[in-house]
């Protein structure tokens, strides 16, 4: 689990999750994208409160060992300026079968961005915004349930 | 007694610092800190209903009773990972 301002590498994560009895690996790597709500943007400035971060993804890490408990999780999460293309947020998902290792990706990302203490902050043309998206609150059975969900789906 | 308050995002904008050092009365609760937040600084009292609170690291209930020296962190509604804000939104 890391919080950096250094670039990311998925296969970085993804070597330290994976072991012998793995037969696969699914990694996902989140982008800075140029078009957002009609927006042209020009960069993003990720913000962290970096201990609770880790921590936050160290309990999605354990969620998702209850889940699929054949499963190893790894999250890595930029601070500061993110220029367009560049990861935002690497995760890799080891099991020894695909399915789990997939589910468990997508779980720990849809958890990523319910419940880490990180901020977004958006340059555009013309300006600049935070974005804000959901309420931090891991005891939330309800988005949990949701992200479980969309592993599944 | 001292407590450390830790501030992200909009929250440090409207305070213009990160961190600041307050003192509250013995048996306060994080509810306390954040009510003499918003008596220093009126703007932080309409995101009152959206934020998280966590206490030495660890995310906590508003009802939670500080100590002496504890950290005391504001939490604006988080946007990390990629696209834009929650998943929900993402899917409209």
């Amino acid at each position: 689990m890391a919080v950096t301002p250094g670039p990311l590498d998925a296969a970085a994560v993804a070597a330290a999750v994976a072991g012998s009895h793995d037969g696969a690996v699914a990694t996902f790597l989140g982008l800075v994208r140029d078009r957002n709500a009609g927006r042209r943007v020009l960069w993003l400035d990720y913000e962290a409160y970096a201990p609770l971060a880790v921590k936050a993804f160290e309990h999605i890490a354990a969620e998702a060992a209850v889940k699929w408990p054949d499963a190893c999780v790894g999250i890595h999460h930029r601070t500061g300026r993110v220029e367009i293309g560049e990861a935002s947020v690497a995760i890799a998902a080891t099991s020894p079968h695909r399915a789990e290792a997939f589910a468990a990706c997508r779980y720990a990302i849809e958890r990523v961005k319910q419940i880490a203490p990180i901020w977004k902050h958006e340059h555009f043309e013309g300006g600049d915004v935070w974005i804000e998206g959901a309420t931090a609150d891991p005891a939330d059975e309800q988005a949990r349930a949701l992200a479980f969900e969309r592993a599944c789906t | 007694m001292h407590v450390t308050i830790r501030l992200f995002a909009r929250l440090r904008e409207i305070a213009g610092a990160s961190e600041l050092r307050r003192t509250l009365p013995d048996g306060g609760t994080a509810r306390d800190a954040w009510d003499a937040l918003v008596a220093e600084f009126p703007a932080m009292e309409a995101h009152t209903g959206s934020i998280s609170v966590a206490v030495n690291e660890e995310y906590a209930k508003f009802t939670k009773v500080l100590g002496e020296g504890d950290e005391v962190a504001f939490l604006p509604p988080v946007s990390g990972g990629s696209g834009i804000g929650t998943s929900d939104r993402e899917l409209e």
